[in-house]
């Protein structure tokens, strides 16, 4: 598990992890050190919330965790926020999910 | 560190951390009876739901499994059965089951003694009995190694994954170092890390088994054709940074901590084993919660980013913050902020070690926030649709 900074307003959870998560409330155009990258922020990243560490193509999988937690469904630019507008669940969580499932003519 | 702590030792060799007179209706209709009667003995625990009758196969068997096992939880004392009459579960099939675990019981039936004032002066009379009775009983040193933990998380937000639930991960290791059973639930908040639980069984067909409930679990919401977007994760889950049920499931898997999966029991199903424990459970908090209860816990630690004041109507539960701005708006509700750990005033390390003793306090009598502000939610999982 990544160690928080007190003066680092971001968290990479794992260096395989495409996305980092602002601890604070970050501004558009803010440049924040997400380890050794350093990333400008294009959107405002509210509290909580993630943004792209590096370029994400659409249909890739977004990597938190070190694990696969979605796939984007419109290509992503380092810096973005990323979430429900650009993110899909592939599982369950999805409608891509559900209409993979139907698609093969039964329900389980 | 001391391997006892002050509690209850029951008859059957559980434990208990409190000893609750508990009122426990068997059926809807014998809701407001059992509601009159504990208002009138002060310090009584009252439970209501809407189930117990019209119910079939599994589902009627989960709502027998989830009463009775409340009443026979190691956290309460003695228990008065109101009952209407004529319901699916008999009086006596929940009392049984209550008596095997060495509690005094009493029954009510409101159509036994006539109707609704003559079973409320009659329920009213046994309880006041058993009150008298659960209050000769002493605190005395008990194993810490037959507590039963039982880890939740609820109203989560992304510092869920970063703060509460690692922290609530290292007392859970802290607690099977020392022996005790560790429970853990909220399947559908497993999708997305079912291939990592399978890596962690004690054997490979444990590991398998808790893979298969989760994908069993996915495969029920797809059944549905629902997108659990919106419900699981909520919306205030959203607004807290968490975008797919992936991401919370990887978030959620942190409050297990690292020892081996010892066990998989189904919804209300006391674990045989010691250790680290699987319940099949909804990720709905009110039914999760009941559902360990039934299972036998004695305490929660119950991690929260977005604010819920929950409680649990025969176990104390510890509310803890993800993060600290939640820790200061929902002051009353909060009995532990691990946002401090994000703020960077506090190591991971250092919290999970106040947050174990701040357990034993707990465990000891010290009352939790939801206790105080008198939270004692209780909800029974449904399996199929009422007829």
């Amino acid at each position: 598990m990544a160690t928080f900074q007190p003066a680092q307003p971001v968290i990479q959870i794992d260096p395989r992890d495409n996305v980092a998560t602002a601890l604070a409330p970050l501004d558009a155009g803010a440049a924040v050190a997400v380890g050794a990258v350093a990333v400008t922020l294009k959107d405002a990243i509210p509290r909580g919330h993630k943004f792209a560490v590096r370029a994400i193509a659409a249909g890739e999988a977004v990597i938190k965790y070190g694990q696969p937690m979605g796939r984007a469904t419109v290509p992503i630019a380092p810096g973005q926020h990323v979430h429900v507008h650009n993110v899909v669940s592939a599982r369950a969580g999805g409608p891509a999910a559900n209409s993979r499932h139907s698609a093969g003519g039964s329900r389980q | 560190m001391s391997n006892t702590f002050s509690g209850y030792l029951r008859p059957d060799g559980s434990v208990g951390v409190r000893n609750h007179v508990l009122v426990l209706p068997t059926v809807a209709c014998a809701c407001h009876v059992a509601a009159q009667v504990s208002a009138a003995v002060p310090g009584s625990v009252g439970i209501s739901h809407q189930h117990g009758c019209a119910q079939i196969g599994e589902d009627a068997r989960v709502t027998f499994r989830t009463l009775a096992g409340t009443g026979a939880n190691p956290n309460v004392g003695a228990v008065l059965v109101v009952a209407l009459g004529c319901e699916q579960w008999a009086a006596e099939a929940f009392a049984g089951t209550i008596r095997a675990a060495g509690k005094p019981v009493e029954i009510v039936g409101i159509q036994a003694e006539g109707g609704t004032s003559r079973a409320i002066a009659r329920g009213t009379e046994l309880l006041r009995g058993l009150a008298e009775r659960t209050a000769a009983a002493k605190r005395q040193p008990c194993p810490i190694d037959r507590l039963i933990f039982a880890m939740e998380c609820g109203g989560s937000d992304s510092f869920s994954g970063l703060t509460g639930n690692p922290v609530v991960g290292e007392v859970a290791d802290i607690a099977v170092a020392a022996g005790a059973t560790v429970m853990m639930s909220e399947t559908t908040e497993l999708i997305g890390a079912e291939h990592l639980l399978a890596e962690r069984g004690a054997t490979p067909e444990i590991g398998e088994r808790a893979r298969r409930m989760v994908l069993d679990c996915e495969k029920s919401c797809l059944a549905y054709g629902a997108d659990l977007t919106g419900s699981n994760p909520s919306p205030g889950n959203i607004e807290g940074g968490l975008t797919t049920i992936e991401e919370k499931s990887l978030g959620c898997l942190h409050k297990g901590g690292s020892t081996p999966i010892q066990e998989v029991v189904a919804y209300a199903q006391r674990p045989t084993r010691r250790g680290l424990v699987l319940m099949d459970t909804p990720g709905c908090d009110v039914e999760s919660v009941a559902g360990k209860a039934a299972g036998g816990m004695n305490l929660m630690l119950f991690t929260t980013g977005r604010g819920t004041p929950m409680g649990c109507a025969v176990a104390p539960v510890i509310k803890i913050a993800t993060n600290s701005p939640l820790a200061r708006h929902m002051a009353e509700n909060i009995d532990f902020n691990a946002g401090a750990i994000a703020d960077g005033t506090t190591t991971m390390r250092e919290a999970a070690q106040a947050l174990w003793a701040l357990v034993l306090e707990v465990a000891d009598g010290a009352l939790t926030r939801a206790e105080i502000l008198g939270h004692r939610e209780f909800g029974i999982r449904r399996a199929a649709p009422t007829l």
